[in-house]
């Protein structure tokens, strides 16, 4: 009884030392600046949240073994948004509030980023998303003003659809276009609406306007009626496991013009889906491209491979890049307090990253370089660098 | 392209739309037949057939033919199952429980499914090569003709099972009085898992061609055809099996000339006006005779 009564009592004074001891370990002024990353580590887009998770991971490794900003090493908390929405938006509280970050690295879906936004605006911490390309993510479409403390490291969905505008004019010398547009997506028909204003502005014509919805798997009647049309090139928005099966069923229909897209066809499970063979002759614009020969995009891809044994994507990448920009920003402002923080990462001028020279304009969207990939019997290769 | 040409493109592309529809049809209209259910988990089992189809043909390494005969089997054998456990113990139910269930059932399989193979789609490994012949500007894929053929072959068989053997009779006898047939002896239970074997058998018939024909598979592959489906199968007037295969074929020819003419965007609203301008004028359908509810 008495052992009891004394291993109980033990117990207690341990706990309450522990209690005591965790609080004494999160004081504001530690020899660690935390930064954040509410990313998708499960659900439907897991794949880009860890390969997002990498890129943050290894830019602030890169970062600590050469000493550290201001003195102090930086750490890493990730938060899983589970590809939900309304997760994202816990996240990002928990981030803030429990952990205390300086910084976040928001999710990769614009519709999450949105969902945590206010918590940014509310407790003055930023989030910069690698990928978000809405352009609502950072300017609020029911005030119209920038949210301030909302960054992406992306283009924007109407940049993607000129630069396909002005390959199929000028490259690929075409003077008709059909476009054929995922409808289920915002982005897909963000994509076709400036594609087609820059290719009717230089002169071309869009000789047909069809639509799919995601999950639809017979395409052979539109492309048909697009056949019958006559088009130099196809322009097709949407995401790969769609645009595969449209161009297997297109060159099974004897429509061999070039297909395009955005960065929605970015997977190794297009050329499975449609076919090596068939995926020649078709282009997609992309952040980034590992082959590309930029001094920048070689130290990346190396460092990358060492340590994670596989090629780098698009979304480590720019990951990367929005990790490093914050830092960049710190080192400006000489200083780890968010707010500080904010204002120099806005000023972001002519930053050298991995996928391209950035410049935020006035509404936080980087003005960048995008690149065309071209698919060569099954394989992603670089055509070409387009500047904006 | 003149316009002929077009339009005999299109025609086959519909029909081998239509072949594919026609097949899921006949499990529910087979279903619906026999115990008044409309089985809204069928078209995930056509979803569950494409899988067992894949991982036969991926993993286990087999062709073309034992693949589909397991996908048929395996399906077959999960139908009776569902049958079973979710669908028996509410025969004397009201209906719309029991429609309630399938609905459930549908959304097991579907995000069951999601956490067992991923949502990522997944394509079959090439069965045979596909053989592209140019008929004077019309196009005809091989793949084409092996998804007729063997639906062909498929509802041949079918209607010789229900017509010519003890069981279609017994099939036919249930369908058209479940009471008397127990009277007559008949094993109504038995042949109500019968039903959904064969119908579950030609959804994963279906689901294994639509497979090798598309080539991406994904856990939500069968809502949509599910729902075509439904409407063939209204379309060609429920419960009688000549109707689905005429409604499935029908709606394939309408929707690939609805987008071939008039507008890519408008080809489900086609699809669905079709259902309600079906049930406002002939609910029955076209096949389908008038039979007045007994009350």
């Amino acid at each position: 009884m008495f052992t009891r009564t004394v291993s109980k009592m033990l117990v207690l004074i341990l706990a309450v030392a522990l209690v005591a001891g965790c609080g004494g370990g999160s004081q504001p002024k530690s020899d660690v600046i935390k930064m954040g990353a509410n990313l998708e580590m499960t659900g439907g887009n897991a794949t880009f949240g860890q390969s997002a998770a990498n890129g943050a991971k290894l830019a602030i490794k890169e970062v600590n073994a050469k000493g550290g900003v201001l003195g102090k090493q930086l750490s890493l908390t990730i938060a899983d948004n589970k590809s939900e929405a309304a997760e994202a938006a816990n996240a990002m509280q928990k981030l803030i509030t429990q952990d205390k970050v300086v910084a976040v690295i928001a999710p990769i879906a614009s519709s999450s980023v949105m969902a945590g936004a206010q918590v940014n605006q509310d407790n003055k911490v930023l989030a910069i998303s690698p990928t978000a390309s809405n352009p609502k993510v950072t300017v609020d479409p029911a005030t119209g003003k920038v949210r301030d403390f909302l960054f992406r490291a992306a283009f924007i969905d109407p940049f993607q659809g000129a630069v396909m505008a002005n390959f199929a004019g000028t490259t690929l010398k075409a003077k008709t276009a059909a476009l054929y547009i995922d409808n289920s997506s915002d982005y897909a028909k963000g994509l076709a609406q400036f594609f087609k204003e820059t290719f009717i502005k230089n002169g071309g014509k869009i000789v047909s306007e069809e639509a799919y919805l995601q999950k639809d798997t017979d395409f052979k009647a539109t492309l048909t009626k697009i056949k019958a049309q006559n088009p130099d090139v196809v322009f097709a928005p949407g995401y790969y496991q769609e645009v595969g099966m449209i161009v297997k069923q297109a060159r099974e229909l004897g429509l061999i013009v070039p297909f395009m897209g955005g960065d929605g066809w970015d997977s190794a499970k297009l050329p499975e889906i449609a076919g090596a063979q068939a995926l020649n002759n078709t282009f997609f614009s992309n952040h980034y491209s590992p082959d590309d020969n930029s001094p920048a995009v070689k130290a990346f891809v190396e460092a990358y491979k060492k340590e994670y044994n596989q090629t780098p994507d698009a979304f480590a990448a720019l990951s990367y890049d929005a990790t490093m920009m914050v830092i960049e920003a710190m080192k400006r402002a000489n200083s780890a307090e968010p707010v500080k923080i904010k204002d120099e990462l806005a000023k972001t001028k002519d930053y050298a990253a991995v996928s391209g020279k950035i410049s935020l304009n006035a509404t936080h969207d980087p003005v960048k370089s995008a690149v065309i990939i071209e698919m060569k019997d099954g394989k992603q290769t670089f055509r070409e660098k387009v500047n904006p | 392209m003149d316009f002929t040409t077009q339009l005999i493109q299109q025609l086959i592309n519909g029909v081998s739309l239509g072949s594919i529809y026609a097949l899921i049809a006949l499990g529910y209209t087979m279903v619906y037949g026999i115990i008044r259910l409309i089985n809204f988990a069928h078209g995930d089992i056509y979803m569950l057939g494409a899988y067992v189809g894949y991982f036969a043909t991926a993993v286990l390494k087999m062709s073309f033919l034992p693949a589909l005969i397991l996908a048929m089997v395996v399906a077959a054998v999960i139908g009776v199952a569902i049958e079973r456990t979710a669908y028996k113990p509410l025969r004397h139910a009201p209906k719309i429980a029991v429609l309630i269930t399938a609905i459930g059932v549908s959304l097991f399989l579907e995000y069951g499914g999601m956490l067992l193979v991923s949502p990522q789609p997944r394509t079959f490994p090439e069965l045979f090569t596909t053989q592209i012949y140019n008929i004077g500007g019309v196009i005809v894929n091989s793949q084409q003709v092996v998804i007729l053929v063997i639906s062909l072959a498929l509802m041949v068989l079918l209607t010789y099972i229900v017509q010519r053997t003890k069981t279609g009779k017994a099939m036919r006898a249930v369908s058209f009085d479940a009471d008397a047939a127990r009277l007559m002896g008949i094993d109504v239970d038995r042949i109500i898992s019968i039903t959904f074997a064969i119908g579950s058998g030609l959804a994963a018939a279906a689901g294994v061609l639509v497979g090798v024909y598309y080539n991406s598979i994904d856990p939500l592959m069968g809502i949509m055809p599910g729902l075509k489906a439904f409407v063939a199968a209204v379309l060609g007037g429920i419960g009688v099996i000549p109707g689905a295969m005429l409604g499935g074929v029908i709606l394939g020819v309408i929707e690939a000339l609805v987008s071939g003419f008039i507008s890519s965007t408008f080809r489900d609203a086609a699809a669905f006006a079709i259902l309600i301008i079906i049930l406002l004028f002939r609910p029955s359908g076209i096949l389908g005779k008038n039979v007045r509810e007994k009350v």
